[in-house]
């Protein structure tokens, strides 16, 4: 009961956070509401007893990336494309895509008759403090069995960082 | 309600931080700014209340009733969210932090040390969103500023807490004392470079001085909290000696043993329980010397009050020491208020002796100019984090194939440590040959 | 004024296209500042976070002092001379009493020579007290300015308990001293100069080897030797860059040529140098101060000098070294009891010039750190 009551709202503040994201005028407050959404989904995490997604989409997510993005935001100059009527042509193009895919979605929901993940075990069954670690177990599977794709994600980072480095001191 | 039943203790904890910190950390500015005025030679303040004790709350009342001043094209969503942010950011950090084992509003969080962290993170926002909704150049760039310091140290912070998290194999905080006290040596003493590495990264992480020129009143950019005046600029303020206590907590949760007494697990110098009632005995006695020299009547009452809150607060703590020595047989039941209530005392102890250093160091040393403090933060301590972060791992491995537990495992960690620093120094010297970080500033010679 | 290039700087915060496309900002350090040591404008041409050009606008303490001095007779001049460096009254007083006698042609007697020595390095000590603090707050160092004034206190109650006054102290006359010397003069000296030498190991213990403060100010300013000659600069600046110039042993005044003392002399001109060169400053004067209350001359302390002065026609100008530089009075005199013209050129003023030079190229967190090194007054600077 308090697990739907607390999904339902980040749920929705997730939902609401997204469409003001993408109706606002202004960036800074795009972004801001971006934020919000992002909480909301760690929030979500956090109900689903994934506490370290839960802290890791903070830190890593709301922490770095949105801090970028503001970073950007503010350095540059954004007079132009603000005085700029940027989403005035692409209204009605967009809302016909949008109702395409969720016809779509509701045709897949209707025709399996169920929600989804309906009959799946239910999480509740085991008390939160009986789980194992969630930090640990993602480090165990993260060293063992998907050892290769950490090591080629980590390789991929360290390639985009090099990248950038080289191509910020090119510049000066 | 189920909820209500199982969830009120944390509930009226968070409530009475809410409340009560606001108020401590007001004490902790009036604190600092008697340290300060120690240090100079000089007295602080004095005249509100007996010794200066009224000063914050005379300050408080006078942020609440002064003008809120909105600039005119400022942002007003963003110009009211940015001190909320702040502070929301340093309360919620401190809702993951434990005093004692039994005082932690959220109890026994599986990633207890990186919540605070994650958390006290976001408090970045509040500046940067700050600097921009002051809608003036110069706080903007300083605010910019003020948050890439906070990332670039960050990295260093986190790289040093792992090193500690390394020995400590957990992120619960009550784990993370626990494993200190079985292995009977704090991970500060076993990790020293981590640990200088971490009180310096913390305060450039609350922008403290000699890291403050984002914030500095004699610099030419005005910081990001310019254009906030009355409760607002109180609340950033707020958020910042928040920050203090929440950096200088995880220290020495991590570092400085928590809640253990020194030497907690050696049996012979249990008379150092001893130590905490008597602390307080002898500053309940100063005090109660000091009174007849006291100048006026109002002061005097003061301190006599002042030595009896001394007095009982040394009955509490030797209560649960003396109790079991007298009565064997009550010993069971006294341990949990020893473990809480002297826990708490040390606990308070390190954390206070933490921030008087923060407070020494900012009344002792001048500020740094901000491009040197980028090249310290990420050409040494970015480097001496993370190599110490290896070569600790590679201690730790020494230590666990030759069996080196507690003290012995130092054998193992501080030739670590002191191979980390030199070979940071030794890319620091390479770095500054390699440029010659001089001289941008001599003109053409015209007159020669 | 002209700024630099020909163009004249125009408003704040404009961005102004140059030749190069290169984004400039003016920058304004208004007449409001903390750090601007007084009311002075500067206006910086700020290319990202480097200074490329800068103006210094003056005049927003002036007060006509030189064209009320030609309304005023010569004694009832004296106390206007002590508000221009209001941080080193005592020398100004010193300079302008000497002129005088010089046009006059008479000689303060030995034991005035003395105690006005002893009174003006007294005051020389005071007014680097003074700097090292502020230049250390600008800086960031917090506690230094306490310390520093702590032993200003003790300069300014000697100087209260022989004139009355701490700050503007009209402590001489012209053809010597009206107060004789108070009787603990001596005792409170030696007292002070015993307790100083400490102090200022305190001061070199905070501040010399610290590696931040050395970060700070070394490399900062650099002001060469020929430069500095051909700027006009004078007092510390000049001898930081290298330059051995002190009047008082070049044109010894005073009771000077009776001491045995050095001048400190720097090597790289740069904003450290100038540190070093008036801590040592300070050392020299206190030992000066201790060999003077060793035998103070005893006789009259005032020259026979008429009540009303009037001064043959004729022009001087003499100079003496301020805390700050080369004072030098210009007195004009046309037989009157009041003089044609009273020309003082103020050491600040012309140390002022050499601030565009040592900020070209340095980030703007310097700018404070500069200004700071200049030890300029706005008293003097604007008159």
């Amino acid at each position: 009961m308090l697990d739907q009551a607390i999904f339902y709202f980040f749920a929705g503040v997730a939902v609401l956070s997204a469409i003001l994201t993408v109706t606002r005028r202004n960036v800074v407050h795009s972004a801001i509401f971006l934020i919000t959404a992002l909480l909301a989904t760690a929030g979500i995490f956090l109900e689903l007893r994934a506490e370290f997604l839960f802290i890791v989409q903070i830190i890593l997510y709301v922490g770095g990336i949105m801090v970028l993005f503001v970073f950007v935001i503010m350095l540059v100059n954004l007079d132009v494309a603000v005085r700029q009527l940027q989403f005035a042509r692409q209204k009605w193009v967009g809302l016909l895509i949008s109702l395409a895919l969720a016809a779509q979605v509701g045709l897949m929901l209707w025709s399996s008759r169920k929600m989804p993940g309906q009959g799946m075990r239910v999480l509740n069954a085991v008390p939160a403090d009986k789980l194992p670690p969630n930090s640990e177990e993602v480090a165990k599977s993260l060293f063992s069995s998907y050892l290769l794709p950490f090591e080629i994600a980590s390789v991929l980072l360290l390639v985009a960082m090099i990248g950038a480095v080289v191509m910020a001191k090119k510049r000066t | 309600m189920e909820f209500v039943k199982q969830y009120w203790a944390p509930l009226v904890c968070g409530l009475a931080i809410v409340a009560v910190l606001p108020l401590i950390v007001g004490y902790v500015v009036l604190v600092e700014r008697k340290i300060m005025a120690d240090m100079q030679a000089r007295l602080g303040p004095m005249r509100v209340g007996p010794h200066g004790l009224l000063q914050p709350i005379a300050d408080a009342v006078k942020l609440l009733i002064k003008e809120d001043i909105i600039p005119d094209d400022a942002d007003k969503l963003v110009f009211w969210l940015a001190p909320v942010l702040s502070v929301g950011a340093a309360l919620l950090a401190i809702a993951g932090l434990a005093i004692g084992p039994a005082f932690q509003i959220a109890k026994d969080v599986n990633i207890g040390i990186l919540f605070v962290v994650g958390v006290s993170a976001m408090g970045i926002f509040g500046i940067v969103l700050g600097g921009w909704a002051s809608n003036s150049h110069y706080s903007l760039i300083g605010a910019l500023r003020s948050s890439a310091q906070l990332v670039s140290y960050e990295t260093a912070a986190g790289m040093a807490l792992v090193c500690g998290l390394l020995f400590a194999g957990t992120l619960n905080i009550t784990s993370i004392v626990e494993a200190q006290r079985n292995q009977g040596i704090w991970f500060g003493l076993l990790a020293p470079v981590a640990f200088f590495t971490y009180l310096v990264a913390s305060i450039a992480e609350t922008n403290r001085a000699p890291f403050d020129l984002p914030e500095a009143e004699s610099e030419l950019v005005a910081g990001y909290m310019t254009e906030f005046s009355g409760f607002r600029w109180s609340l950033y303020f707020l958020a910042e000696y928040t920050n203090m206590i929440v950096v200088a907590s995880v220290a020495t949760t991590l570092f400085l043993g928590g809640w253990l007494r020194p030497f907690s697990e050696t049996r012979w110098l249990d008379f150092i329980d001893f130590l905490p009632p008597l602390l307080m005995a002898a500053i309940g006695v100063y005090c109660l010397r000091r009174t007849p020299k006291q100048p006026a009547r109002v002061q005097q009452w003061f301190m006599l009050v002042v030595a009896g809150l001394c007095f009982a607060l040394a009955v509490v703590l030797g209560a649960p020491v003396l109790v079991p020595m007298a009565k064997p047989s009550l010993a069971a039941a006294v341990k949990p208020f020893y473990l809480g209530i002297h826990g708490g005392f040390w606990f308070i102890l390190k954390v206070s002796a933490y921030i008087y250093f923060f407070m020494w160091v900012r009344f002792t040393l001048p500020r740094y100019r901000f491009d040197q403090l980028m090249r310290l933060g990420w050409h040494f301590l970015i480097p001496l984090s993370i190599i110490n972060v290896v070569l600790i791992g590679i201690a730790m491995i020494v230590g666990m194939y030759y069996h080196l537990n507690g003290w012995l495992l130092l054998l193992a960690t501080i030739p670590a440590s002191v191979i980390a620093l030199i070979i940071a120094l030794f890319i620091l010297a390479l770095e500054q040959k390699g440029q010659p970080q001089k001289a941008p500033g001599t003109a053409p010679d015209s007159y020669a | 004024m002209t700024g630099m290039a020909g163009n004249t700087i125009t408003g704040t915060g404009e961005k102004q296209q140059t030749l190069l496309g290169a984004d400039e900002l003016i920058l304004n350090m208004g007449p409001q500042h903390p750090s601007t040591h007084g009311v002075l404008r500067v206006k910086l041409k700020l290319d990202g976070e480097r200074v490329i050009a800068s103006e210094c606008m003056i005049g927003y303490l002036h007060r006509g002092v030189e064209k009320i001095a030609e309304h005023r007779s010569y004694q009832q001049f004296a106390p206007y001379v002590d508000r221009m460096d209001y941080v080193a009254a005592v020398s100004n007083g010193l300079g302008y009493c000497e002129a005088i006698e010089k046009l006059l042609m008479v000689e303060a007697p030995p034991r005035a020579r003395v105690i006005r020595t002893i009174l003006t390095e007294l005051q020389r000590i005071a007014s680097h007290l003074l700097w090292l603090g502020t230049h250390a707050l600008d800086i960031g160092a917090l506690t230094p300015l306490f310390y520093c004034f702590r032993e200003r206190e003790e300069i300014l109650k000697i100087f209260e308990k022989y004139c009355g006054a701490r700050l503007t102290t009209h402590a001489f006359r012209i053809g010597g001293l009206q107060y004789e010397a108070y009787d603990t003069l001596e005792k409170d000296v030696e007292r002070f100069c015993q307790a100083f030498e400490p102090r200022i190991k305190d001061y070199e213990d905070l501040l010399t080897q610290n590696r931040i403060w050395l970060g700070r100010t070394k490399g900062v300013g650099i002001l060469k030797a020929a430069d500095a000659i051909a700027l006009g600069a004078t007092g510390p600046v000049l001898r930081a860059s290298g330059v051995k110039w002190d009047i008082r042993k070049a044109m010894p005044y005073a009771a000077y040529d009776q001491y045995k003392f050095e001048i400190p002399v720097g090597t790289t001109g740069d904003t450290y140098d100038r540190y070093m060169v008036r801590m040592e400053e300070m050392r020299q004067s206190r030992l000066i101060c201790l060999q003077a209350i060793e035998n103070i001359p005893t006789g009259p302390i005032m020259a026979r000098v008429g009540k009303v002065l009037k001064p043959p026609p004729g022009e001087v100008y003499h100079s003496i070294e301020a805390p700050k530089g080369e004072l030098g009075y210009y007195v004009i005199s046309d037989g009157t009891v009041q003089p044609y013209r009273v020309r003082i050129r103020p050491p600040s003023f012309v140390n002022l010039q050499s601030f565009d030079h040592m900020v070209k190229g340095h980030l703007v967190a310097d700018v404070v750190a500069i200004i700071g090194t200049l030890d300029i007054v706005l008293g003097e600077v604007d008159r």
